[in-house]
C-alpha cells in the first residue's frame, strides 16, 4: 500500500533509479483495484495481463538501458471515452457495449509512445453527460471518502481511482467540469487545459466546442507530468492549437512572483456552502501569505454560463450523437421484434379501417433508428439530445444557439477583461462538498446547476484547475478552481503548485 | 412564342472536383473501386474522428468561383445538415449553409446556330459540401436488405446553384455546355455524368399569361437525370406536363409543397417522388470539429491568374485575331483547349485563320474520331499541317490533292514532300498547262465549238481529259485557261 501513497512522479524517479520496477508498481495497483474497486466501482475494465505485459516490456528495456517514453512504466487509468484500437471504448453506454475502434485516440497513442501502463478503463457519466457517474449504464461508482457520496462526473471513475489510490495518473475529459468537479469532490488534482492544447482526435465527442482531455492526479506536479505527455499540436484535430507544449514538467516548482490573484464577486454569492467559502477564502489568504495581490475582479455574465452552456451542449451533442443509429455500428435494436412490432401495428390499423394510419406507419428503416435509439441511450442522454434537436430547429435556433453563442462570447470577453488585471483567477469548484448518491437523479435542473462554477471556463475555452484546499466538518474534500489566461497552462500549473507546496491538502488520502 | 406559357428554370449542378483524397480524409477518390475500400475511421463517421480539410478541394472550388465571376466574401465556414439515411453515416452532411465561399457569379451563354440570343445566368452561389454514400436498394421493401457502399462518402463536391434565368431546354443545355466546358478549361473536374462527377437537379415551372394576370405553376424539383440529353428530354415533358395540371387543377404557386420528381429516361416521363419526410428542417449549424476558412486578396488574385483564356475570351480571340466566324470559333473552343492549342499553331504558322480552321474542324477532327484519337497522338503535328496548307495556298499543291496527303500523312506518318513523292504529286507550272490545254482545245474542236455556243457545262469533259492526262492538273486552273483558249480562237 506504502507505494500507492507516492506521487507520480517519486514513483518515476524510483522506477528511473531502479529502486521499484513497473511490474511491482503495477502489481500494486492491481491488488489495490481487486482490494477496493468492488466498492468504488471506478473500473468499467480492468486489463491486467495487457497491463503487466506492457510493464515487464518497459522494466525490460530499462534494464537493457533502451530509450523510454515520458511516462515509462508509470500506470495510467483512462476514461472510456478515448479510442483505443481494438479495445471496447464503450463510454458507458448500451449504445457503445460492444464497440472496439480500429483506431487510437491521439491521447491513447501519446500515452503509449511515453510508455505508459494502460490500466484500465474508468466509469463515467454516459457519453460524459452528467456530474455524478450515476448516469452510467453499466455501474455506479462511488466516492472513496464517503461511498455512499458522488465522485461528481462524469469522468467520476478518473477521479475515484486515483483518490483511492487504485492509480497515480487518470485521463479525464471535461465539457462543462467534468475533470475539475469530480477531481473537486474527491480531493485530488484535475485540470482543463485550454480549448485545443490537447488533441480530442479519438475522443468520442459529447460536444465539441468545449471537449478537452485533461490529467487527473494527486499533485500539481504530477499533472504537469501527465498534461506534458498528452497536449501538442495534431494536423487529425482541426482545432488543435500548433503551439509548441512548454516543458510544465521544468518549471511547476518555480513559483511565481508577483503573482497577481483575482477574486470574482460573483463565485461568492448566493447558494454557496459556508464550508466551502471558508475554505476558498483561507486558500486565498495562504496565496497572500506567499506574496500574491489580492483583487477583486468582475465576470457579469458568469451567472448566464450554465443556461448558455444547456444550449451549446446539447445543440452539438444531437448532431454528435446522431451517428448512433445502428446502420453501421454499435447497438442495433432486434429486428424480429421490429418487424413483428410493425406488423402488428399495421394489422391493428387495418383493422380499424385507418387508412391514414397506415400510410403514416414508420417505414422499417424509420422505426430501427427509433427503437435503436430508445434502447441504445439512457435517460439523460436522450433528455440532451432533445434539448438540442429543439434549440437548433428552424423557429428556435436564432433565439436559443445563436443567443448562446452571442452570450458565449460575452462570457469569454469578462474573462479577457479580468485577466487584464490579474494573472489566476480562484474560486470554489462546487457549491457544496460531494452529495449523496441519488439525492438528485429526480431533479435534473438542479444536477445542471451544480455546472454553476465550472463551465465558464469551457465556454471561454480557458485552462483551469482544481486543487485540494479544505475538507467539510465531516471530511469531505473541498476543492479550490483556478483559471487562467488562453494557454497559460505553465503559470496556472505554478501558481497551483505553490499552494501544493505551502500547504497539506494535497497528502490527504481517503480513508477507505 | 408557340406554348400560352413561359418556362421558368433553375439548375443545381453538383461537380466532383479533382482532388486525389477525399475532402476531410487522406482516403482516394478513384471511382470503381470494390465497395467500400476506399474508406477509414473519418469518412464512415466512427465515433471520436475528427475532419481535416482538404486544402487542395479549397483551391479548386476557389478557382471555379473565379472562373463563374463570383463574388468571394473574406471568411467562409462548414456547417452541418443533418438528416438520418443509411449512406450518411455520421448523421449530418458537412456542407456550406449561411456563408457560401462563393456568390452571385454569372455565366454567359450563346447559341452558334442563334436558336436563342445571348444571355447572362446568374449563378447564385457555388458552395463546397462533402458527398453521400452510395445506396444500394432492393426494390421490394422489407424483402431483402439494402447495401451501401461509401466509397463515395466524403468526395468533394462544388454545389453551382443557378438563379431561376433559363428559359427553354435549349438554354439549360446551353448552359450546362458551357460550364462543362468551362471546368474542364479550368481543370477542376473530369465532369463525367456516368461516373456521377456532374449531377444536375433541375427547378421548373411555367409563367402562365391568363386574362385575370400571370400566374405561376407550383415549382418541381427534377432529379435522376444522367446525361444532358436527359436533362433535355426531362424538361421538355415537364413543361408541357405542368401546364395540362394547371389546366386539370389549377393550383399555382404556394398551393402545394414544392414537389420532387424523378425523370425515368426508358418510359420518357417524370414521376412524382415520394414526398422525404415532412422535415425538410436540417438543423443547420456551424460545424464545431473546423475551423473558418479565409481567402486573402492575394489568394483570389493567384487564383484569377491561374485561370488561362477562358472559353468565352478564347471564342472572342478566334473571331477577331483569326477572323473566324462564331461558328467556327465555337466548334474549335468546345472541343477543348488541346485542339485549340493546335488550331492556334497552325494558323500562326500558315498565317491563315480560315483555311486552318476548316482543317481541323473537318479533316482533323473526322480522323480523331474515326480512330479514336486524341490530338496528342494525330500523326500530323500541327507544323506539317500549316505546311500542307501552305503549299495549297502557293499552288505547289493542287488542292483536289491535298485530301490525298492529308489522308497519306495520317496513315504513314509522314511529312508533306514525302506524302507528295509517294503519291507522285507535283505541281504542274503554268506554260506547261497552257501547252496542255492548248492540245486539248485544238484536239476538240466540236466541245471548243459547243463552249462558244453557251454550252458552259461541256468544258468539264477538256478538264477530264486534262486529269486523265496528267493527275496534278488543278482543274479550276484548267478551266480557266481553256475558257480563255476557246474565247480568244472566236475573236
Amino acid at each position: 500500500m506504502s507505494i500507492l501513497q507516492r506521487t507520480a512522479c517519486e514513483l518515476l524517479r524510483s522506477l528511473e533509479a531502479g529502486e521499484i520496477s513497473s511490474v511491482e508498481l503495477t502489481t500494486a495497483c492491481l491488488e489495490r483495484i481487486s482490494a477496493t474497486d468492488d466498492r468504488v466501482g471506478a473500473f468499467l475494465r480492468v486489463d491486467e495481463k495487457r497491463a503487466l505485459a506492457q510493464a515487464a516490456a518497459v522494466d525490460a528495456r530499462r534494464a537493457k538501458k533502451q530509450p523510454v517514453g515520458r511516462l515509462a512504466g508509470l500506470p495510467v487509468a483512462v476514461k472510456d471515452v478515448l479510442c483505443d484500437r481494438g479495445q471496447l471504448t464503450t463510454c458507458a453506454s448500451r449504445m457503445l457495449a460492444d464497440f472496439r475502434p480500429p483506431y487510437d485516440s491521439t491521447v491513447v497513442a501519446k500515452l503509449k509512445a511515453a510508455d505508459a501502463v494502460l490500466l484500465g478503463r474508468t466509469n463515467m457519466d454516459e457519453f460524459a453527460m452528467g456530474g455524478s457517474t450515476e448516469n452510467s449504464a453499466f455501474q455506479v461508482t462511488r466516492n472513496p471518502w464517503d461511498l455512499e457520496r458522488t465522485p461528481g462526473g462524469s469522468s467520476g471513475g478518473s477521479a475515484a481511482s486515483v483518490a483511492a489510490g487504485m492509480v497515480p495518473l487518470s485521463i479525464g475529459t471535461d465539457t462543462g467540469g467534468s475533470i475539475r468537479q469530480p477531481a473537486g469532490l474527491c480531493g485530488i488534482v484535475g485540470m482543463k487545459p485550454t480549448y485545443g492544447r490537447v488533441s480530442r482526435y479519438g475522443l468520442v465527442a459529447f460536444a465539441s466546442s468545449l471537449d478537452q482531455i485533461g490529467p487527473m492526479a494527486h499533485t500539481v506536479e504530477d499533472a504537469a507530468l501527465l498534461l506534458e505527455a498528452i497536449a501538442g499540436h495534431d494536423p487529425n484535430d482541426s482545432t488543435s492549437l500548433d503551439e509548441p507544449v512548454p516543458a510544465y514538467t521544468a518549471t511547476v516548482n518555480q513559483p511565481l512572483t508577483g503573482l497577481r490573484i483575482g477574486i470574482a464577486k460573483e463565485h461568492f454569492a448566493e447558494g454557496l456552502d459556508a464550508e466551502v467559502e471558508q475554505a476558498v477564502r483561507a486558500a486565498v489568504k495562504v496565496y497572500e501569505s506567499l506574496g500574491a495581490k489580492v483583487q477583486e475582479v468582475s465576470l457579469p455574465h458568469g451567472k448566464h454560463g450554465v443556461a448558455t452552456y444547456y444550449v451549446i451542449a446539447p445543440s452539438e451533442a444531437s448532431s454528435n450523437l446522431a451517428r448512433y443509429d445502428g446502420a453501421h455500428y454499435g447497438y442495433r435494436t432486434n429486428e424480429q421484434e421490429m418487424l413483428a412490432e410493425l406488423a402488428g401495428e399495421r394489422k391493428k390499423l387495418q383493422a380499424a379501417g385507418d387508412q391514414r394510419g397506415v400510410n403514416e406507419l414508420d417505414t422499417a428503416l424509420v422505426r430501427m433508428y427509433r427503437r435503436t435509439r430508445a434502447e441504445g441511450f439512457g435517460p439523460e442522454v436522450k433528455r440532451r439530445i432533445m434539448l438540442g434537436t429543439y434549440s437548433l430547429s428552424a423557429g428556435y435556433y436564432d433565439a436559443y444557439y445563436l443567443k448562446a453563442l452571442k452570450v458565449r462570447r460575452l462570457i469569454r470577453q469578462d474573462f479577457d477583461r479580468a485577466f487584464e488585471q490579474v494573472d489566476l483567477i480562484a474560486g470554489p469548484i462546487t457549491a457544496s462538498p460531494a452529495f449523496k448518491l441519488g439525492e438528485m437523479t429526480d431533479d435534473p435542473l438542479a444536477m445542471y446547476l451544480v455546472d454553476l462554477y465550472t463551465v465558464s471556463a469551457n465556454l471561454a475555452g480557458i485552462p483551469g484547475l482544481c486543487l485540494p484546499c479544505g475538507q467539510s466538518e465531516c471530511g469531505l474534500p473541498i476543492g479550490l478552481q483556478l483559471q487562467a489566461p488562453i494557454l497559460q497552462e505553465e503559470s496556472l500549473l505554478r501558481g497551483a503548485r505553490m499552494f501544493e507546496q505551502a500547504t497539506d491538502w494535497h497528502k490527504q488520502r481517503a480513508p477507505l | 412564342m408557340s406554348e400560352p406559357y413561359t418556362t421558368i428554370i433553375g439548375l443545381e449542378v453538383h461537380v466532383q472536383l479533382a482532388t486525389a483524397s477525399k475532402l476531410f480524409c487522406g482516403c482516394s477518390t478513384r471511382f470503381g473501386a470494390e465497395p467500400n475500400t476506399q474508406t477509414c475511421p473519418v469518412c464512415i463517421g466512427m465515433p471520436g474522428t475528427l475532419p481535416v480539410m482538404n486544402r487542395r478541394a479549397i483551391e479548386l472550388a476557389l478557382r471555379t468561383a473565379v472562373a463563374l465571376n463570383c463574388e468571394i466574401p473574406p471568411r467562409t465556414k462548414w456547417d452541418r445538415k443533418q438528416y438520418y439515411y443509411p449512406d450518411l453515416p455520421k448523421g449530418y452532411q458537412i456542407s456550406q449553409y449561411d456563408l457560401p465561399l462563393s456568390a452571385n457569379g454569372r455565366l454567359e451563354i450563346s447559341d452558334a446556330k442563334d436558336r436563342f440570343a445571348p444571355k447572362t445566368v446568374r449563378i447564385i452561389r457555388a458552395h463546397l459540401e462533402e458527398d453521400a454514400g452510395k445506396s444500394l436498394h432492393d426494390e421490394e421493401a422489407g424483402k431483402g436488405d439494402s447495401l451501401i457502399d461509401l466509397n463515395r462518402t466524403g468526395t468533394p463536391l462544388l454545389e453551382i446553384v443557378s438563379q431561376p434565368d433559363l428559359r427553354s431546354s435549349a438554354e439549360a443545355l446551353a448552359f450546362l455546355k458551357e460550364l462543362k466546358l468551362l471546368l474542364t478549361y479550368i481543370a477542376v473536374s473530369d465532369c463525367n455524368m456516368q461516373e456521377g462527377s456532374l449531377r444536375v437537379d433541375a427547378n421548373i415551372n411555367l409563367h402562365i399569361e391568363t386574362p385575370q394576370g400571370r400566374v405561376a405553376t407550383p415549382i418541381v424539383e427534377i432529379k435522376n437525370m444522367n446525361s444532358f440529353r436527359a436533362v433535355e428530354r426531362a424538361l421538355d415533358f415537364e413543361a408541357p406536363r405542368q401546364y395540362r395540371e394547371w389546366q386539370e387543377t389549377g393550383r399555382v404557386l404556394g398551393e402545394s409543397p414544392k414537389q420532387t420528381r424523378g425523370w425515368d429516361d426508358e418510359a420518357g416521363i417524370t414521376r412524382a417522388q415520394r414526398s422525404k419526410e415532412e422535415s425538410s428542417d436540417y438543423r443547420y449549424f456551424p460545424d464545431p470539429d473546423l475551423v473558418p476558412v479565409s481567402f486573402s486578396p492575394a489568394e483570389i488574385a493567384a487564383a484569377k491568374a491561374s485561370l488561362g483564356e477562358l472559353p468565352a475570351a478564347l471564342r472572342g480571340r478566334l473571331e477577331s485575331v483569326y477572323g473566324l466566324p462564331p461558328y467556327d470559333a465555337d466548334v474549335l473552343v468546345n472541343q477543348g483547349r488541346s485542339i485549340v492549342d493546335y488550331f492556334l499553331a497552325v494558323a500562326d504558322a500558315c498565317q491563315d485563320g480560315k483555311s486552318a480552321s476548316n482543317w481541323v474542324t473537318q479533316d482533323v477532327l473526322r480522323v480523331l474520331k474515326e480512330r479514336n484519337l486524341s490530338i496528342d497522338e494525330l500523326p500530323v503535328s500541327s507544323d506539317a499541317l500549316a505546311d500542307l496548307i501552305a503549299r495549297i495556298k502557293s499552288g505547289k499543291l493542287p488542292s483536289p490533292r491535298a485530301r490525298d496527303v492529308f489522308q497519306a500523312m495520317v496513315d504513314s506518318g509522314v511529312d508533306v514532300s514525302q506524302a507528295m513523292n509517294a503519291l507522285g504529286i507535283e505541281s504542274v507550272d503554268d506554260s506547261e498547262l497552257v501547252a496542255l490545254c492548248q492540245r486539248i482545245v485544238a484536239a476538240n474542236p466540236k466541245i471548243a465549238a459547243d463552249v462558244r455556243g453557251g454550252k458552259m457545262q461541256a468544258i468539264g469533259a477538256l478538264v477530264g481529259q486534262a486529269k486523265k492526262s496528267n493527275p496534278n492538273v488543278d482543274p479550276n486552273r484548267v478551266r480557266e485557261i481553256c475558257l480563255e483558249l476557246i474565247q480568244s480562237l472566236s475573236h
